[in-house]
């Protein structure tokens, strides 16, 4: 190929052929202990104004391939074959071409809105950065250009805002932002990496909204990164399945999902989490386990955070009443922010409480005192969020299992190998399983040997804080299926913490929604997530995509409906 | 990831980062690894090689020649001897002061680190105080306390090392306070706390291990500062005394006024054994701290032949950046 005769064109209006092609792409990473091959032979086509989604568990190289489209990859990869945008091949061209065809050609909207804009300038510069990359912009136009943009993308008073910094807007409002600077130069094609993964649902369903203007408005066709199903039914056209680097399956978004061809896609489907089904409490008409002894009862439960010098304290839980019986599992959801891992946290220790009443197995959370809560500890399970980060690197699984029993008990090494045994077996992994380390474990495995550490005393509480938040979908359905089970033969109470509705769903006896530290709903949950009664629920549940075109289509309009009313 | 594959030996410190190195990197690190271990050899086998003993006397300031290759001093010791005798006395003090400070500084990192609160404040103002003072002066004033200026062999090596010591505890207290601070907030910390794990054994058993994974850095940075701290002790004149150990910074002291008259023999070679055995060190040590980082690890490129590379080859681990150098601040 020539790069000489080559100039960055714009045949889409004039053609109308594919934004983007990509034809027997291979990426390869050099790492310590050999060549990995990250994509093999991928081939994908996207025409103009169109949406394909890139779907697929992690490891099965969608980011890479999302990386590739605009020559991201970092030194140690060797890719082959061919990615062409708008004619263009973006594997051969040179740097110089490259930083044309970026931003004029392709854009990307990135997971993290925080992290991909830069703190120490205002949002209007950052807009105009891309412009200036591109030819000569004099000051005024580019402001004005920046301003037009932030209009675009719906951030009330641009000229205004144009002159804030990144950290005066929302993390939904950033995401605005980062869309806004991809949508300046208006190109053909925009990248976005899981671009709702690190947002609330609601502002999720927002950012969907966004997207989908982009390519009614100005026919932008969208590259759409991401592990969320219920996503992908909403905001796709055509859907690209790809696993462990290859594409599976490649078919329109309603095909796809009403008729899976391959295994993988249906196994995958089939563990997607889908709000209204396979409820814990459907059927349920009165509070369960009612007459079992109260484990944990919260009256106008009160936790601040001291605030730094002159602020005042920032109330993280205000005034909220609930109660967990034996036997019961208590679901409680929502968003970032309000307040559902500080109780949870409070519930084990791991907070202090500041107000009102906390009573923890018939002790005072009020008057904590490590010493004397430490004998109770025994009777309180808990699963964290990373199974990655809640064990130490430096043990075995099986060291890791037996801490607490050694901690609580005064046992012989061939009990404590022998409970050991038994846990991981209750938890489905291989005894053998103890003697490898965390690292050697899989995310599904690590979250089960988390499991079984916290059932290790057999617990009569166990706080699950976001346990697979952190998984794969199919390794979840997984893992909550096995908590299901465990639930039922060891009868434990639990206070399952999440944000996902359809998660909590699946689990819940009883749920309680939160919303800026106020318990604002609690009810059965099928109760709950069928006919929530107060308004920030019901936004909850309707922003939530389901993973079905066809439903998602009805939802959207009911969200919209509800958004005007 | 070097610990999870390979035997026992590839894991260890300096072999697992030879294995991982390429290009300049591997070459500096090998360097350094060469120059390491002729000054330990030397200093083992410091009686073999050396012609005479460190104190015998001799003609002074005779030129190199047959019988004195590296000639002899003004004090009319012969320089060779002294030169290599002085590689044992640094040793000596290297793992003395070394060892000293890792002990004492680890210890009070964790405990500083994990239980916080005043206890923290007033380790980190003394650690802060100790950093204000000029390190030489620190250690001059340590060895006229310990030794009242020069001593015998041991007591000078003791007095050397202690004043080291004292300059270098406060950097492993801050290093490790700095991890412990970190770690303190990891899940795997928390769920000891909530599974009802007391504090000494949250630091013995899950702190300490994850927080002394940056020692073997500092142990190799440290030893080439803690040399130059000896010699400039010799120089200065609060070293060892010529009669009880060999020592390169006071021969440095002595050929001084050599250097006037034309007598380059006596301040070149202890002075180049001090060169090159700090540069040894630390070449040994940036290596390291570069190949423990991803980021400035450099590598091969995808798609060449991989050389017998450690661990077992083929297995399709994927690097995670970041686990294997978990905050390596170390500033020396």
């Amino acid at each position: 190929m020539s790069h000489a005769v080559e100039q960055p064109k714009n045949i889409r209006q004039e053609t109308g052929g594919p934004v983007l092609n990509i034809e027997h792409l291979k990426v390869t990473f050099a790492t310590d202990t050999g060549d990995v091959k990250a994509v093999d032979d991928v081939s994908l086509t996207v025409a103009a104004a169109e949406i394909v989604a890139i779907v697929g568990e992690s490891g099965s190289g969608k980011t890479v391939t999302a990386k590739t489209i605009l020559g991201l990859l970092p030194e140690t990869a060797i890719s082959s074959g061919a990615v062409l945008i708008s004619g263009n091949n973006v594997i051969s061209v040179t740097r110089k071409h490259l930083r044309q065809i970026r931003g004029l050609e392709v854009a990307m909207v990135f997971q993290e809105p925080s992290t991909a804009l830069n703190p120490v300038f205002t949002v209007g510069w950052q807009i105009a950065e891309g412009l200036r990359a591109h030819g000569k912009v004099g000051k005024k136009e580019a402001r004005a250009r920046a301003i037009e943009a932030l209009g675009k993308v719906g951030i009330p008073e641009p000229e205004k805002r144009v002159d804030y910094y990144p950290h005066q807007f929302s993390g939904g409002q950033k995401q605005r932002v980062v869309i806004a600077a991809a949508l300046a130069l208006n190109p053909g094609l925009i990248v976005a990496d899981e671009p709702t993964t690190a947002l609330d649902v609601t502002v999720q369903a927002e950012i969907l909204e966004l997207l989908r203007d982009c390519r009614d408005i100005y026919g932008t066709s969208i590259v759409l990164i991401t592990h969320n199903m219920g996503v992908v039914a909403d905001l796709a056209d055509r859907v690209v399945v790809m696993y462990q680097g290859d594409v599976v399956e490649e078919a329109d978004a309603t095909t796809l999902f009403a008729s899976p061809k391959q295994d993988y896609t249906k196994k995958l489907l089939a563990a997607v989490p889908h709000l209204g089904r396979n409820s814990a409490s459907a059927g349920l008409t009165e509070r369960a386990h009612q007459d079992a002894e109260v484990l944990v009862q919260a009256k106008n439960l009160v936790i601040e955070y001291p605030g730094r010098l002159g602020t005042p304290a920032f109330r993280a839980v205000d005034e909220v009443n609930f109660s967990i019986s034996a036997g019961e599992v208590f679901g409680l959801v929502g968003e970032s922010g309000s307040g559902k891992t500080t109780i949870g946290r409070a519930i084990a220790g791991l907070n202090k409480t500041t107000g009102g009443s906390l009573k923890v197995l018939g002790y005072e959370m009020l008057t904590y005192r490590e010493r004397t809560f430490r004998p109770l500890r025994k009777d309180i399970g808990f699963v964290f969020q990373d199974p990655a980060a809640s064990f130490n690197p430096q043990l075995s699984i099986g060291e890791c299992v037996a801490e607490p029993i050694l901690i609580h008990e005064k046992r012989s090494p061939q009990e404590v190998d022998k409970r050991v045994g038994e846990l991981l077996e209750a938890v489905q992994l291989p005894k053998i399983y103890a003697n490898r380390y965390p690292h050697e474990l899989s995310g599904g495995q690590r979250q089960r040997a988390s499991l079984a550490r916290a059932l290790a005393l057999n617990p009569k509480l166990l706080i699950a804080d976001e346990p697979t938040s952190a998984l794969d979908v199919s390794v979840q359905a997984k893992v909550l299926e096995l908590f299901k089970e465990i639930q039922a033969e060891f009868g434990f109470a639990a206070l399952f913490i999440s944000h996902d509705l359809a998660v909590v769903d699946i689990l819940s006896h009883w749920v309680g929604v939160l919303y800026k530290g106020k318990m604002v709903e609690q009810g059965i949950g099928s109760q709950v997530m069928g006919n929530p009664q107060d308004d920030y629920t019901k936004r909850l549940i309707a922003s939530l995509p389901v993973p079905d075109p066809a439903e998602q289509a009805k939802r959207r309009e009911e969200h919209r409906a509800l958004l005007h009313s | 990831m070097s610990r999870n594959e390979g035997s026992l030996f590839q894991r260890l410190p300096v072999v697992s980062h030879l294995g991982k190195s390429v290009g300049l990197q591997r070459g500096m690190l090998v360097t350094g690894l060469v120059i390491t271990a002729l000054f330990l050899l030397t200093a083992a086998l410091a009686p073999l090689i050396s012609p005479y003993g460190f104190a015998q006397h001799f003609d002074s300031q005779l030129p190199p020649s047959g019988t004195h290759p590296w000639g002899t001093t003004s004090g009319g010791y012969d320089v060779l001897s002294r030169v290599v005798w002085g590689t044992q006395t640094a040793v000596i003090v290297i793992v003395v002061a070394v060892i000293l400070s890792i002990f004492l500084g680890v210890a009070l990192g964790l405990v500083s680190g994990y239980i916080g609160g005043w206890l923290d404040r007033i380790l980190v103002v003394i650690a802060d105080a100790i950093y204000a003072f000029p390190t030489l002066l620190l250690a001059i004033v340590m060895s006229i306390a310990i030794s009242h200026g020069r001593s015998s062999m041991l007591g000078g090596i003791f007095a050397a090392a202690i004043s080291i010591t004292v300059v270098f505890i406060p950097q492993y207290f801050r290093v490790i306070r700095a991890e412990t601070i970190r770690l303190k907030a990891e899940p795997f910390v928390e769920s000891a706390m909530v599974v009802g794990a007391s504090s000494v054994r949250i630091m013995a058993r899950h702190i300490y291990k994850n927080a002394t994974r940056t020692l073997p850095l500092i142990f190799t940075l440290n030893a080439s500062e803690a040399i130059l701290t000896l010699a400039g002790l010799g120089f200065l004149g609060f070293g060892i005394e010529p009669s009880s150990a060999a020592e390169w910074g006071y021969d440095l002291n002595k050929a001084l006024s050599d250097t006037t008259a034309g007598i380059w023999w006596t301040g070149v070679f202890p002075g180049a054994a001090i060169v090159l055995t700090v540069l040894g060190l630390t070449l040994v040590g940036e290596s390291m701290n570069d190949l423990n980082d991803p980021r400035l690890r450099g590598r091969r490129r995808a798609g060449r032949k991989l050389p017998p590379a450690p661990g077992t080859p083929g297995s399709n681990t994927v690097h995670t950046p970041g686990t294997e150098t978990a905050g390596n601040g170390v500033t020396v």
